[in-house]
């Protein structure tokens, strides 16, 4: 039932922006050079790595929610590498980079037609596809931050699968797939617009939709599990050296720019950030220094390729400031998105993007991009038309499409089920159960017999099931 | 018999037990639970949110014994519990009907540590 109806949607979207977007004749990638070694070597690599950015997120999300709502926030993440990865390949990834017009592709490589090992520049091209898969991947995960502990799964899975090709497609294809804002001259390394701003702006919209948990800035909601933190922000932070060192697209000194900018941006933007905890409250946090790092990660991200690892450094210490100040403000508000995920991605991507337009630099990036400190005022402007364009498309496709899915399957769940937590709600499973609560169910109990599931769970945070057997 | 109940910080616990090893006490169980008294609470920051950590981490301590060892068992947990902080805790000493060991079927007096001539107070 849901399937059909959410097939109808998508065939009632796509045609539209299909139609939008000038069609162009079928095309096969434009093949360019001989394959290189080193090339193809570092990108498998960093794709794996950014592969595993989408589980690093899951402990990162998960730590910082309530123990009855860990598994619906990791699933929310690990769903993505399985709906978001599929729709990639059947279609996804021909609307971002197929040529089409300025405003999407099209739909000469869905189901990967034409996409084979031949070259994509010095790679092979169905690597750069799946390289740009696991960034679609990781943007639909992101936003699940903004609706941990009062989403039903299968309208969120929904919501995922249809962004991933309405939003994030066509905004891949404005900034890398040939479409208006390469053509503007943007500058978007890695991602910081099509993938943090893009993901922040509709986590933002999404918690407002949403609305929030019935207990927010009621109870205290307390991380259930900060080493779980810890571990996702180095697990990011890793693969981020594939996300924003992979955007070369090379094994060569970009990369290696990127990298070693993704390296120092973070740890400036920590040290800062920890600075800020220790003034603000006299102690410095491992939750504060986990989204600092991400903070930093974020900034340096459409900056990467294109900046010196000095300005890098300065951009990651700069970075932690507005993002500091919108989380404190945001605590303050009855906006619900806890894990910040606006905060972090939205603020963190437009810091970055604006400051590319400052610290670019061709003599570091050979590829004639400067910014405002290198005599180049006017890319400032462009990376702000860059940002303000995205929001704006994201924040209305992903108001449009929540509401759109709310009408057909209600988006949230019951109060009741709210309380009891979306672990069991959506998935049957806890956390952390105990065996010694629990009895196993024989086939002859469960089909005859009039004995029930019982689960008298004493430890904090876990629930009982419907029934209780009569206890002697 | 009686039923101590005595509710002890989570770090004095290894003073305790050791002070009832001491005292000759065997048999006792040990929870982790929480609760306050008349302590001040710490207060936490959390991305953002201020919050006031209302119950404290403490330990609960049952141990069942006859009536001779209740004087012996109290002292020996006042005198290895204590801090002079606020929040080091209670004893309770309570009533109880019937005691049975499961290994052997013994009853009350003969479940529980045995008073011998002449054992340290």
């Amino acid at each position: 039932m849901q399937l059909s109806r959410k097939s109808l949607l998508v065939l009632l979207v796509l045609p539209l922006l299909y139609a939008a977007g000038a069609p162009a004749p079928a095309a096969a990638q434009a093949a360019e050079g001989a394959i290189s070694g080193a090339d193809t070597s570092w990108m498998l690599i960093s794709t794996a790595l950014v592969l595993l950015m989408t589980p690093g997120l899951a402990f990162f999300y998960g730590g910082l929610v309530n123990s009855r709502n860990a598994l619906n926030t990791m699933m929310m993440s690990f769903v993505a590498l399985g709906v978001s990865m599929v729709l990639w390949a059947v279609v996804a990834y021909s609307l971002a980079f197929g040529e089409g017009g300025t405003l999407v592709g099209d739909f000469s490589m869905a189901m990967l037609s034409g996409v084979g090992t031949e070259p994509s520049g010095t790679i092979p091209h169905m690597l750069f596809m799946a390289f740009q898969g696991t960034f679609a991947v990781i943007t639909a995960a992101l936003i699940s931050g903004a609706l941990i502990g009062r989403m039903r799964f299968v309208p969120y899975v929904a919501f995922i699968a249809i962004w991933g090709l309405v939003v994030y497609a066509p905004v891949a294809h404005w900034v890398w797939g040939g479409g208006w804002l390469s053509e503007l001259g943007a500058l978007d390394f890695a991602g910081g617009t099509v993938v943090h701003v893009n993901a922040g702006i509709a986590a933002l919209v999404a918690a407002l939709v949403l609305g929030s948990r019935r207990e927010y800035a009621r109870t205290a909601l307390l991380p259930h599990n900060v080493p779980f933190v810890l571990l996702g922000a180095g697990l990011l932070w890793f693969g981020w050296f594939g996300f924003n060192g992979g955007s070369a697209l090379a094994a060569d000194g970009i990369a290696a720019l990127a990298f070693v900018n993704t390296l120092l941006a973070p740890a400036a933007a920590l040290v800062v950030w920890a600075f800020l905890d220790y003034f603000r409250s006299g102690k410095a946090t491992a939750v504060g220094v986990a989204t600092a790092i991400v903070v930093g990660l974020v900034a340096i991200t459409p900056a990467s390729g294109f900046i010196s690892p000095a300005y890098a450094l300065l951009l990651g210490a700069i970075s932690a400031f507005p993002s500091y100040f919108v989380l404190q403000w945001r605590a303050r508000t009855r906006l619900d998105d806890s894990l910040d995920v606006f905060a972090a991605h939205g603020i963190g991507g437009i810091t970055g993007a604006i400051l590319t337009g400052f610290f670019a630099s061709a003599a570091v990036n050979g590829m004639d991009a400067d910014g405002l400190f290198f005599g180049n005022p006017g890319q400032v402007g462009i990376q702000l038309i860059a940002i303000l364009a995205v929001a704006a498309y994201s924040g209305a496709a992903t108001f449009i499409i929540l509401k759109v899915i709310g009408l057909v399957s209600p988006l949230r769940p019951s109060e009741k089920e709210e309380a009891r937590g979306m672990d069991i709600l959506n998935h049957g499973e806890e956390a952390y159960a105990s065996s010694s609560g629990a009895i196993l169910l024989l086939d002859e109990e469960m089909n005859g017999g009039s004995s029930a599931e019982s689960s008298p769970g004493t430890p904090a945070g876990s629930t009982a099931s419907a029934h209780t057997t009569d206890t002697v | 018999m009686k039923l101590i109940k005595a509710i002890i910080r989570p770090e004095k616990l290894n003073d305790v037990l050791k002070a009832l090893y001491q005292a000759d006490v065997r048999g006792i169980t040990v929870s982790r639970v929480q609760g306050h008294g008349g302590e001040t609470t710490p207060v936490a920051t959390y991305r953002g949110t201020t919050v006031m950590m209302e119950l404290q981490e403490k330990v609960l301590l049952d141990i069942g014994i006859s009536e001779e060892f209740t004087e012996t068992v109290v002292e020996a947990i006042l005198r290895s519990a204590r801090t002079d902080e606020v929040g080091d805790g209670k004893i309770f000493v309570c009533p109880v009907d019937e005691i049975h060991r499961i290994r052997t079927g013994d009853r009350d007096t003969a479940a529980v540590t045995p008073v011998v001539e002449g054992t340290p107070a």
